[in-house]
């Protein structure tokens, strides 16, 4: 098994490691056999398109947490310069399971912040799986006030399983940090755009979630909790994490047609990884295209519509 | 005594309780102390044990009762009832949960709005009925609290939110998560126009609701030995496969790191938050 491949990709795989092999026969064989290889790489794509045609909702969670999947200092790298990471809450820490700090966007001055997974053990160590701890939401806050201070637009980048939960978390005010960003989110007198780019879990994700806009990359998930979590406690049994992941709708498919997210940036065949120039590229794209859009509005106005936004969301039955 | 019975040796026959001769609901015992409670006088003493001071839960409505003046009081929002937009279902219907909930406790969601006064003093109170899906937090309960702080900006009076609540509501999936943004964001409003907001933190106030409104009060209250926290003490043990230390997420720990300002007996509450509540709208003293 091919551990690049998730489950539901092992057809993928095994047509690849296929045409690698002819590859290499290739090399020193008689007969012609670069016809083979584009008809093998014709059947590929194919098989690719047929089964990335009819993704179930858990499959798609997988994407979003796949071990290859661009994070936000992949994005930081393809779509900013003059990047700048500023560090620390002045408080207490550095929370590494956040990056953030300046940069510019086609030359223009932005504020950026998302969450930070790490790639192999040591680094998913000093992240913490991207989990932050309330230092990290702290920071995120001063430098969202920082951005205000200075107009520069705040675009957040989102991908954590969640807060994290954990003695010295807790005993710090998990709860008031997530919370006080919220508060303060919602007045922030620039321009917020929010981008979910892999899992977007729960509290710890609408931490830097609050805006103008909410987008979400089309492999990407958003959800009140973890698919797992909602099997084990209303399913009794974490193995149903598929039936929980259908009934909670956390793709971004599902999100868009209930109103909760604006914009869906598709992504290349066969998720972001497979391409992550690409992937960057129509992010960046979608980014330049939002900031201009909420540039054109007059601060006040674009606060009266942020606030209505998220005084919108609900379902209620009004009996009166 | 049936037949077969009779036929049993009466050395290894078991003897019929007496249960069932007591009327149900006469005693309570307390989950803290095991001592046994006479119902009425349990009540006169708003559910607090009267041998080792527990805070017992009660419901939303009892709360409010307790809290506020006989008169004038005007409930806000009850027009406002759950839908399962999103067909939601687990091992039961989210609309069968629904209606369990409300036959069991007589309220048609988790969050119940009255305005009134406290002491004399205007007041708009909310409060969670932990028994309606362990106090969760969906669309009605976001809509109320938003209806809560809207009449506070009319009123120019000050709002009072005692809290019991296991989190989001999971049945409403995203929803549920985003009625955290949007109380949040009513309570920046009122903070701009400089009305108070009290927060009471009452057993339990976890998850969505403790990293929402519950966290964002002028003044945190909360009530003895109460549960508080952002994640449930299970899911930390499992995280960090260590035993938690004594006392952890509850209100005094929660003191001792800063959280809250102070630990109220629920038999004080309406007074003490009613002297507050005169200090930051400038009203005379009682």
């Amino acid at each position: 098994m091919n551990p690049n491949f998730l489950d539901f990709e092992q057809p993928i795989a095994e047509l690849e490691a296929k045409i690698e092999e002819l590859r290499y026969v290739g090399d020193d064989a008689e007969i012609n056999i670069n016809e083979e290889i584009g008809d093998l790489q014709g059947k590929c794509k194919t098989l690719t398109e047929s089964i990335f045609s009819k993704l179930e909702p858990w499959q798609i969670s997988q994407l979003a947490r796949h071990p290859l999947r661009p994070y936000t200092l992949d994005y930081i790298e393809r779509i900013f310069t003059d990047f700048q990471e500023l560090h620390g809450d002045r408080a207490y820490a550095d929370d590494a399971a956040i990056v953030a700090g300046m940069a510019r966007i086609d030359g223009k001055p932005v504020m950026v912040i998302g969450h930070q997974k790490g790639r192999d053990t040591k680094e998913k160590l000093k992240r913490n799986f991207g989990m932050p701890r309330p230092e990290g939401y702290r920071r995120a806050l001063r430098l969202m006030k920082m951005a205000e201070k200075f107009r520069l637009p705040v675009l957040t980048f989102i991908d954590t399983p969640g807060a994290y939960p954990g003695v010295g978390a807790e005993e710090r005010g998990q709860s008031e940090a997530i919370a006080r960003n919220l508060f303060e989110m919602a007045d922030l007198s620039v321009p917020v755009i929010c981008t979910v780019i892999g899992e977007g879990g729960s509290g710890g994700a609408l931490a830097i979630g609050v805006g103008d806009r909410v987008q979400m990359l089309q492999y990407s998930t958003y959800s009140v909790i973890s698919p797992e979590g909602c099997a084990s406690i209303l399913w009794k049994s974490a193995d149903k994490a598929p039936d929980a992941a259908e009934a909670m709708g956390i793709t971004s498919e599902r999100l868009k047609e209930l109103g909760l997210i604006d914009r869906i940036i598709p992504e290349p065949l066969g998720g972001a990884h497979r391409d992550m120039d690409a992937i960057a590229a129509s992010l960046k794209h979608a980014l330049l295209e939002t900031i201009e859009q909420l540039q054109a509005i007059p601060e006040e106005r674009l606060l009266e519509l942020r606030y209505e936004r998220l005084c919108a969301i609900g379902n209620v039955n009004d009996v009166s | 005594m049936s037949w077969f019975e009779k036929l049993i040796p009466s050395r290894i026959r078991t003897e019929a309780t007496q249960k069932g001769t007591v009327p149900e609901g006469v005693w309570t015992k307390c989950p803290s102390c095991s001592s046994v409670l006479y119902r009425a006088e349990l009540e006169r003493n708003m559910d607090v044990c009267p041998k080792c001071n527990h805070h017992m839960r009660i419901g939303a409505r009892m709360r409010l009762n307790h809290f506020l003046d006989a008169e004038e009081r005007l409930e806000i929002g009850q027009n406002l009832h759950p839908v399962d937009a999103l067909k939601f279902r687990d091992s039961k219907k989210y609309k069968d949960r629904i209606s369990i909930a409300q036959k069991k406790t007589g309220e048609s969601d988790a969050l119940i709005v009255i305005k009134g006064s406290v002491e004399g003093v205007p007041v708009v109170a909310a409060a969670f009925e932990f028994a309606f899906m362990g106090g969760s937090m969906g669309s009605v309960v976001g809509a109320r609290f938003l209806k809560a702080v809207e009449m506070c900006i009319v009123e120019n009076i000050p709002l009072v939110c005692f809290s019991a609540s296991g989190g989001a509501r999971m049945q409403e999936a995203l929803f549920s998560l985003m009625q955290m943004a949007k109380t949040s964001a009513a309570l920046n409003k009122l903070a701009k126009r400089g009305l108070p907001y009290i927060s009471v933190l009452t057993d339990p106030t976890m998850g969505g609701v403790s990293a929402s409104f519950a966290m964002l009060g002028d003044i945190h209250v909360a009530e003895p030995k109460a549960l508080i926290g952002f994640a449930g003490p299970r899911v930390i043990e499992q995280t960090v496969r260590e035993t938690l230390p004594e006392g952890f997420q509850r209100s005094e720990f929660l003191q001792e790191h800063g959280a809250i300002d102070l630990i109220v007996d629920r038999r004080d509450m309406r007074n003490r938050i009613a002297s507050l509540l005169a200090i930051m709208t400038h009203r005379a003293a009682q």
